[in-house]
């Protein structure tokens, strides 16, 4: 009898699991969202992992597997994926992710993209054809993005329908409690200009109405020289500028050698959660750590 | 009484007077501070007004169900969520187009370059080598395939230049059961370095063990290949190619200049039926053995007919490991450490063959065995920095004809690549070779490379 029990109880579990949609994501931010939507209804797996550069993603062989079994792919889209993911979707022969299909989600074309370029040159460094591909640091774009889940997940999956949009509805409304309150936690320091070691952060700066356009890197992909930092050095000096960011990919070292001289603070900062201490919970708790850390940076330079 | 309406009125009045005084300019301000927030308050309208609609239409969208395909912005309808805003500019092209070209340029201590650089996209002389300059097109043909094509020019050692089909195939982009065919004509899937292309290389050269497995050209032809995605938890593919196997891309089959290597005339050699035709079978596997960490194994064979005699046959099979370690939060992919090794062994048919040497001669059917392999280390110690060594041997048992092609050699190549950028590469070469009865060989080689272009994703 015991036996019956468990082999049904296993056979209902895995009817369960397989009734569960499979969704990969590109990157963990993307992830974290999917999971917001989806609950339990979903299983979500992101490629990248949460300290690894999006533009430089290993692809492993065993994504090709994990493609092959999708029901739903999420990228960022915009060429965030370039350098990787094409050749893998290629060899996965899975046509509900190929692009068109109703499993191919593409975040950024729900996203107003800033600094598309007007002319594509590879002198100036590695420019973005589509735009800058880091928007889901504008929390405002991560509802963009989680809308777009909601609907994907809605066709694809319509019995649960209700479930999704419940599902965005709360994560809407989390998020937009949390945007009045960065707002206001930033809201001192508008105009307050910041560096980075790469321009990845202009859709987060522009929400808070800070000014993102000074970067260590001379061109972006381009590593600094120590004469290109000695420009970057005078201009934080000349503007006081007391911070400076950099992500977990990047070269920190560089970065604390510029704060030495400037008296600017590292901020240790990431667009995916769990890419530093603190931001794993997920894509709110990632922007409020990032809030969190950029006012108090900000907060102890006042004069 | 009338002062007290005096001083009324004058109350009255002079706020009045006051506010006339101040009422073109507040006007003015008004209409400035309006004016300013026009964008803003219209930004935002458009978004309350979507986002209503978005979720009227999500509503909506629940009794539809299934049957609607992906948003397509029509003419007056509203915006959702699902559409693109069209601020989108590429992939307007129907094919991605680059072009890439290497340039070597060194030192051998042997005056004839060639006989020791076996590759066709190798050093081939001393000073400088114009080996590989090619253009690949790529793209979705349509719904169900993908195209490539992939033509090369280089200058031969008279500063000719020589045009090859590297190239040209189409693929199925979502056949049923995990299934995946392509045809046409390609760098055949037998081991890790072979469907390489010269610019992938990690090193300037071809390693010797292709080189006598394959021919100068590495091994492609015109065929077909299905391969199957294993439901295997972890990665594991099976290829099965079907190749003509014939001409020079097609060394150890029916390849008009095999005599370099058994001393015989060939015969001239048609297909009678599929059995003449190569096949070539093909695992490939991968593990993650942690986060950082991917080991990759392979196993390959091909067999076919050669043109020795009539019904003389080639074997050859394959095994090729390649390691892989990257941490997570690597800068541009640096550093990473990658180890690779093949090794092939080949069985030859050689059939009772007349000697090119001395037409008086007939050569004993035989079976000629061949083998090598080759282990190669990259490092990337810092961003854009690789430092390689490769270490390779290849071997042959006796036959009745004696040629350089299966003499027992020896080759250690240390070398340094600086990658400015995924676009351009610049590398040092240096090659200790040591050639059984020849004695030892020196070369220093170095290359430059530069991409035009769309940049391909990268494999594995």
């Amino acid at each position: 009898m015991k036996i019956f029990i468990l082999m049904s109880l296993s056979g209902l579990l895995s009817v369960v699991a397989q009734a569960k949609l499979n969704v990969v994501t590109t990157t963990p931010d993307l992830a974290a969202i999917a999971h917001e939507v989806g609950g339990e209804r979903v299983t979500v797996v992101a490629l990248a992992r949460p300290m690894e550069d999006p533009h430089f993603v290993a692809a492993k062989p065993s994504f090709v597997v994990k493609l092959n079994r999708a029901d739903v792919l999420i990228e960022g889209g915009a060429e965030l994926e370039l350098g990787w993911l094409s050749a893998l979707v290629d060899q996965t022969r899975n046509p509900r992710i190929r692009p068109g299909a109703a499993g191919r989600v593409a975040v950024a074309r729900a996203v107003r993209l800033l600094e598309v370029p007007t002319t594509l040159d590879r002198s100036r460094g590695d420019i973005h054809a589509l735009g800058n591909p880091h928007f889901m640091t504008d929390p405002l774009n991560g509802r963009a993005a989680a809308r777009l889940i909601a609907e994907a997940f809605c066709q694809i999956d319509p019995a649960a329908g209700e479930a999704y949009r419940a599902a965005l509805a709360q994560f809407e409304s989390r998020l937009e409690t949390k945007l009045a309150d960065w707002e206001k936690r930033l809201g001192p320091f508008r105009g307050a200009r910041v560096a980075a070691y790469h321009n990845t952060w202009p859709y987060f700066a522009g929400r808070f109405g800070l000014r993102s356009d000074l970067f260590l890197e001379p061109k972006p992909g381009i590593p600094p020289t120590p004469a290109s930092l000695a420009g970057v050095i005078a201009q934080m000096k000349a503007d006081k500028v007391r911070a400076i960011i950099v992500e977990p990919y990047q070269n920190r070292r560089t970065a604390e050698k510029v704060a030495t001289e400037t008296g600017a603070v590292v901020l240790d900062f990431t667009q995916y959660p769990g890419g530093v201490k603190g931001t794993d919970k997920g894509y709110i708790e990632l922007i409020d750590h990032l809030v969190g850390t950029l006012a108090a940076a900000l907060e102890k330079g006042r004069p | 009484m009338k002062r007290f309406v005096c001083c009324a009125l004058l109350l009255a009045v002079l706020p009045l007077a006051g506010r006339a005084a101040e009422e073109v300019d507040v006007e003015e301000i008004k209409q400035r501070v309006l004016e300013e927030l026009k964008p803003v308050i219209e930004a935002e309208v458009q978004r309350r007004v979507q986002e209503e609609l978005a979720k009227r239409e999500a509503v909506g969208k629940a009794a539809e169900t299934a049957a609607t395909t992906p948003a397509v912005a029509q003419p007056g309808q509203p915006w959702s969520p699902a559409q693109s805003i069209t601020l989108l500019r590429a992939g307007s092209a129907y094919m991605n187009i680059s072009f890439d070209t290497l340039v070597d340029f060194g030192w051998s201590t042997t005056p004839d370059v060639r006989s020791i650089q076996f590759g066709d996209h190798d050093p081939s002389q001393r000073g400088f080598t114009m080996p590989n300059s090619e253009f690949v097109f790529e793209g979705a043909v349509d719904p169900y395939f993908r195209g490539l094509g992939d033509v090369v020019l280089k200058l031969d050692g008279e500063s000719e230049t020589t045009i090859e089909l590297e190239e040209a195939y189409l693929e199925t982009t979502s056949l049923a059961w995990n299934l995946q065919v392509r045809a046409g004509h390609w760098f055949s899937e037998f081991g890790r370095q072979n469907p390489q292309h010269p610019h992938a290389w990690d090193f300037v050269d071809q390693p010797l063990v292709l080189g006598r497995m394959f021919g100068p050209e590495g091994m492609r032809n015109p065929g077909a290949r299905v391969s199957w995605l294993l439901p295997t938890p972890f990665y594991a593919e099976l290829l099965l190619t079907v190749l003509n196997g014939n001409g020079e891309i097609t060394w150890s089959f029916r390849n008009p200049e095999s005599e370099e290597f058994h001393g015989g005339e060939v015969v001239d050699r048609h297909l009678r039926g599929p059995q003449d035709l190569v096949y070539l079978p093909r695992l490939a596997t991968a593990f993650d053995l942690s986060e950082t960490q991917t080991l990759l194994l392979g196993a390959a064979a091909a067999t076919g007919p050669n043109n020795t005699g009539a019904d003389a046959c080639t074997q050859i099979v394959g095994g090729d490991v390649t390691w892989k370690w990257r941490p997570e939060d690597a800068e541009r992919g640096f550093p990473f450490v990658k180890v690779q090794s093949e090794a092939m062994y080949r069985w030859y048919e050689a059939a009772e063959r007349v000697s090119v040497d001395d037409p008086l001669v007939t050569l004993p059917e035989e079976t000629l065995g061949d083998w090598g392999f080759y282990t190669q280390v990259l490092y990337g110690f810092c961003p854009g920095l690789v430092a390689g060594l490769r270490g390779e041997f290849v071997s042959a048992d006796d036959a009745a004809f004696d040629s350089d092609l299966r003499l027992d050699r020896t080759r250690i190549s240390p070398n340094l690549t600086w990658y400015p950028t995924e676009f351009s590469k610049i590398r040092l070469q240096y090659n200790y070779d040591h050639i059984q009865q020849w004695g030892d060989e020196h070369s220093v080689w170095m290359q430059l490379e530069f991409l035009l272009g769309s940049h391909g994703a990268h494999k594995f």
